[in-house]
């Protein structure tokens, strides 16, 4: 309990316990909250960001070289040749030793974020590498798979696009009668200038100052901290697509599709993303809101979904515990 | 031929009738008429589709919905909630309309209709296309196509509004009688449609041309390279736009008819459209630049006052491009929910083509390498061009990683990367093209030191108008966003900044063009001097109605 209320207070400072969310004048990614998310920040900030760097200044070194040296000042006469096997080769070899450079990491990349894992064989090599004694292999292999979260299964959850808002719904988790929890997350921000009436008057809260602008939504998307998440997008009316930049997943809600991918968040709190297909006027009024949180806190929360006590539910949600640090992800940094 | 008779064919020339105004700018079959038809055209076209950018970036330098809200309170007559409403969809509409134009009504027929028609009969020692009869079909059907274009602005779209607000890729349902189940949408599919007939026929009518009627001694290989390059573009434009009439006839028929190719309740497949689309859509994106290619080729030969490096490479790169181009096209695709193996395929495809583009790069600097490089205007816009597409092309490799796309894809990383090639690259070359041809075109001078003005503003104004779309990409702004988060703010504002430097940059070309029409400088045959080695520099500047009387001989290897 005293763990809870440190936590509580720490979120009302600093509440959220973590955001994602658009920093103004920022160069780069946003901070990675997926395993995903690292792997793609990584190949790209620190691989293939130099790599296009060092292709461009060597281009334009080349160029203002050339434009030096070569002016007509510098060089009354030119020169006449106009072939040169050796250099043609080498120009057209090594771009593509870089490009097999590149793709040496893409397809390890590609493969990591799009084929939902086969959470038996993650528990069943983990364990077989621990047993052998392999712990250097052991540490390599849970850097990307999580064999404790492996144990508890998937979430699933599903997103469907409409015009213009998402409705969630979690096939787990069922009511007395059977049916599966769902609902509409509406955004709070339509554009308007009576967004805040219409918000306050819909849902009766008094929390508009602190939706961020254009991100916020009435009901949130929630799931539990340091479990494997398996989503479908599907969509009503005309294609969308369901996007958290922090997790690097970005998957289109096509109709007549279920599309499906995964993540693992490990740090509790907000993150948001915005529907990143045009889908007709309010296109850029149907954000996504993810609320991650610790797994008693998503259970309370389910329970009060499917008992209908929407608000109550919503109210349980707004301050998050931090997690202890005892989790995979954050012990491996 | 006995020398009696082509002296008669000088002759006959010198009093060749120039027909009257309306027979010869309405129904003319002059490639060179017509290719200034086109480059007026895209002219007029292109202060359209600029001015709708102007919109956007208007709209996007504040956060909330400002100008578009006043634009349909002032204009559309509505207000309060419905204004908002109409508001969003006229963003929409903008952004499609300017997409739409700058493909289809700019680049194309600038670089295509008006610089290809001009241009490639007097490079290969022709009196003038094959087909003159159809040159002229193709022009007037590209304007047809505008207006159809035009009217569909200003036509019910859906509920919210006029006009089509689904993008230029039309993605269905959102096209369809879904999202909108207005005429504007027909009109869309008719412009297109129309433009697209145009485009089949001018491009058989550059394959016969470049084919049969080289100069006598003008062997494909030493054909010069803008020859090449329109070639490559023509063929693409005759396999790849029957795809996308299908795609959209199907659309039509989806629409109208009551077919269900696109519509999942019917049976149908919403991504079968992308994959029709794209299959058209990747190779256009080729098919614009491929001439820009050729032009800065010359450019750089004639200022370097050197052949072009590594000729062979250099058509043969644009073969491949050609080539290539048409198996990558999924790389747009990448979120839509394909197979992993696939997406693997195609991130592979993508980047080879980052191979042929490098031997371009390169043999552009080689050709300049141990040159004497006079800094005249084109090659200014050349040099900025080099450098602003491998920008563009870099970044294309980024993006051709599904496992980054999946991060970066409908994002404004997309939005930076795609206007570095075009807005950056194909208009660059446009510009390049423009200034290297003038004086021959129109037979009188511009001033340098304006078109050097013009080009600098717009080299600093794009660069500042599209790198910092990079950091908003980065950030996850998503594309085709009327609004955005507070957290996107500084580097939108600093793009809109971007596009008004741009703004006075155009300004300063129509200065420029409006003070060398009224001074009327006579132009030189060739002001450019010993690098500028092909055909239409042994012309006088304006070339005579009819050249070639009497086909010229191309004997030394240097014919390129």
């Amino acid at each position: 309990m005293r763990h809870f209320f440190a936590a509580l207070c720490a979120s009302l400072l600093t509440a959220p316990a973590f955001a994602s969310i658009p920093h103004d004048g920022a160069l780069g990614f946003q901070p990675a909250a997926t395993r995903i998310a690292e792997r793609i920040l990584f190949f790209h900030d620190d691989y293939v960001l130099w790599i296009i760097t060092a292709i461009t200044l060597l281009v334009t070194v080349l160029l203002i070289w050339v434009m030096v040296r070569y002016n007509r000042k510098a060089n009354p006469v030119s020169k006449k040749f106009s072939h040169n096997s050796l250099i043609e080769v080498i120009w057209t070899v090594v771009p593509a030793l870089i490009l097999v450079a590149i793709a040496g990491l893409s397809f390890p990349n590609l493969y990591y974020q799009d084929v939902v894992p086969n959470l038996e064989t993650i528990q069943a090599e983990s364990a077989e590498l621990l047993a052998d004694g392999k712990s250097a292999e052991y540490e390599r292999y849970t850097r990307n798979n999580f064999p404790d979260a492996a144990e508890k299964g998937f979430i699933n959850v599903k997103a469907q696009g409409n015009q213009w808002n998402w409705t969630y719904s979690y096939p787990d988790l069922v009511d007395a009668d059977g049916y599966a929890l769902e609902f509409v997350s509406n955004a709070v921000h339509k554009g308007k200038p009576d967004d805040e009436k219409n918000y306050e008057s819909s849902t009766g809260r008094t929390d508009y100052a602190t939706k961020p602008r254009n991100l916020g939504v009435d009901y949130p998307m929630v799931i539990p901290a340091g479990r494997y998440i398996r989503y479908y997008t599907a969509a009503a009316d005309v294609i969308h697509s369901w996007t958290v930049p922090a997790f690097g997943v970005k998957t289109d809600a096509v109709p007549g599709r279920l599309n499906e991918g995964w993540f693992l968040v490990d740090e509790p709190g907000v993150y948001y993303g915005q529907c990143s297909e045009l889908c007709g006027i309010d296109h850029a009024y149907m954000p996504i809101e993810v609320r991650v949180v610790p797994q008693d806190q998503f259970d309370r929360w389910a329970e009060q979904m499917l008992a209908g006590d929407y608000e109550g539910a919503y109210s349980s949600v707004m301050m998050i515990a931090a997690r202890e640090p005892s989790t995979q992800l954050a012990a491996k940094q | 031929m006995p020398m009696d008779e082509i002296a008669l064919d000088h002759h006959h020339d010198a009093h060749s009738h120039t027909p009257g105004f309306f027979k010869r700018w309405f129904l003319s079959t002059n490639h060179k008429d017509i290719g200034t038809l086109y480059l007026l055209f895209a002219l007029c076209a292109g202060i359209v589709g600029y001015t709708l950018s102007g919109l956007i970036r208007w709209e996007l330098a504040e956060p909330g919905i400002g100008p578009m809200l006043w634009i349909v309170q002032h204009f559309q007559g509505v207000q309060g909630d419905e204004a908002i409403t109409h508001a969003k969809q006229f963003y929409n509409t903008v952004i499609t309309y300017h997409g739409l134009i700058m493909i289809f009504f700019v680049v194309m027929p600038a670089l295509i209709g008006g610089f290809g028609n001009w241009m490639v009969p007097l490079m290969i020692g022709a009196p003038d296309m094959a087909f003159p009869r159809m040159n002229n079909i193709s022009f007037w059907l590209t304007v047809a196509g505008f207006v159809l274009l035009c009217i569909s602005m200003v036509v019910p779209g859906n509920s919210a509004g006029n006009g089509f607000g689904g993008g230029w890729v039309m993605y269905p349902p959102l096209s369809s009688t879904t999202g909108h189940p207005g005429p504007a949408m027909d009109l869309v599919i008719l412009a297109l449609h129309t433009a697209g007939i145009a485009s089949i026929l001018g491009a058989i009518n550059f394959i016969v041309t470049i084919l049969n009627m080289r100069a006598p001694g003008m062997t494909m290989h030493k054909m010069p390279l803008f020859a090449w390059g329109m070639l490559v573009t023509a063929v693409m434009l005759l396999l790849s736009l029957p795809v996308l009439a299908g795609a959209l006839t199907m659309l039509l028929t989806d629409r109208n008819f009551g077919s269900q190719f696109f519509n999942p309740g019917g049976g149908g497949d919403p991504v079968m459209f992308q994959h029709l689309f794209w299959f058209f859509g990747h190779p256009e994106v080729y098919i614009m630049i491929l001439p820009a290619f050729g032009i800065v080729s010359h450019i750089v030969s004639t200022f370097s006052k050197k052949p072009i490096f590594g000729y062979l490479g250099m058509a043969y790169a644009m073969v491949s491009i050609g080539v290539i181009g048409f198996i990558v096209w999924a790389h747009h695709m990448f979120t839509v929910g394909m197979p992993v193996d696939l997406k693997a395929y195609f991130i592979a495809a993508t980047m080879v083509i980052a191979v042929p583009t490098g031997i371009k790069i390169f043999s552009w600097i080689a050709t300049m390498w141990g040159g004497s490089i006079e800094f005249k205007v084109p090659m200014l816009w050349a040099i900025g061009f080099i450098f602003l597409f491998t920008v563009g092309g870099v970044t294309g490799v980024v993006l051709a990683n599904a496992g980054i796309d999946h991060a970066l894809h409908d994002t404004y990383y997309v939005v930076a990367h795609f206007h570095y090639v075009l807005s950056l690259g194909a208009v660059f070359g446009l510009f390049a093209g423009w200034y290297y041809w003038f004086e021959k075109m129109f037979g009188i001078k511009y001033n340098g030191v304006i078109g050097g003005l013009h080009f600098w503003l717009m080299f600093i104004g794009s660069n500042v108008l599209f790198f910092p779309q990079h950091f908003l990409g980065l950030q996850g702004m998503p594309r085709r966003y009327i609004d955005y988060a507070d957290g996107f703010h500084f580097w939108h504002y600093w793009s809109s900044i971007g596009y008004a430097i741009t703004l006075v940059g155009t300004l300063v070309f129509f200065v420029g063009m409006i003070e060398a029409l009224i001074r009327r400088r006579k132009g030189e045959a060739n002001p450019w001097g010993e690098g500028a080695t092909t055909l239409e520099w042994t012309l006088p500047s304006p070339p005579p109605f009819h050249q070639y009387n009497e086909l010229p001989h191309v004997t030394t290897k240097g014919g390129h």
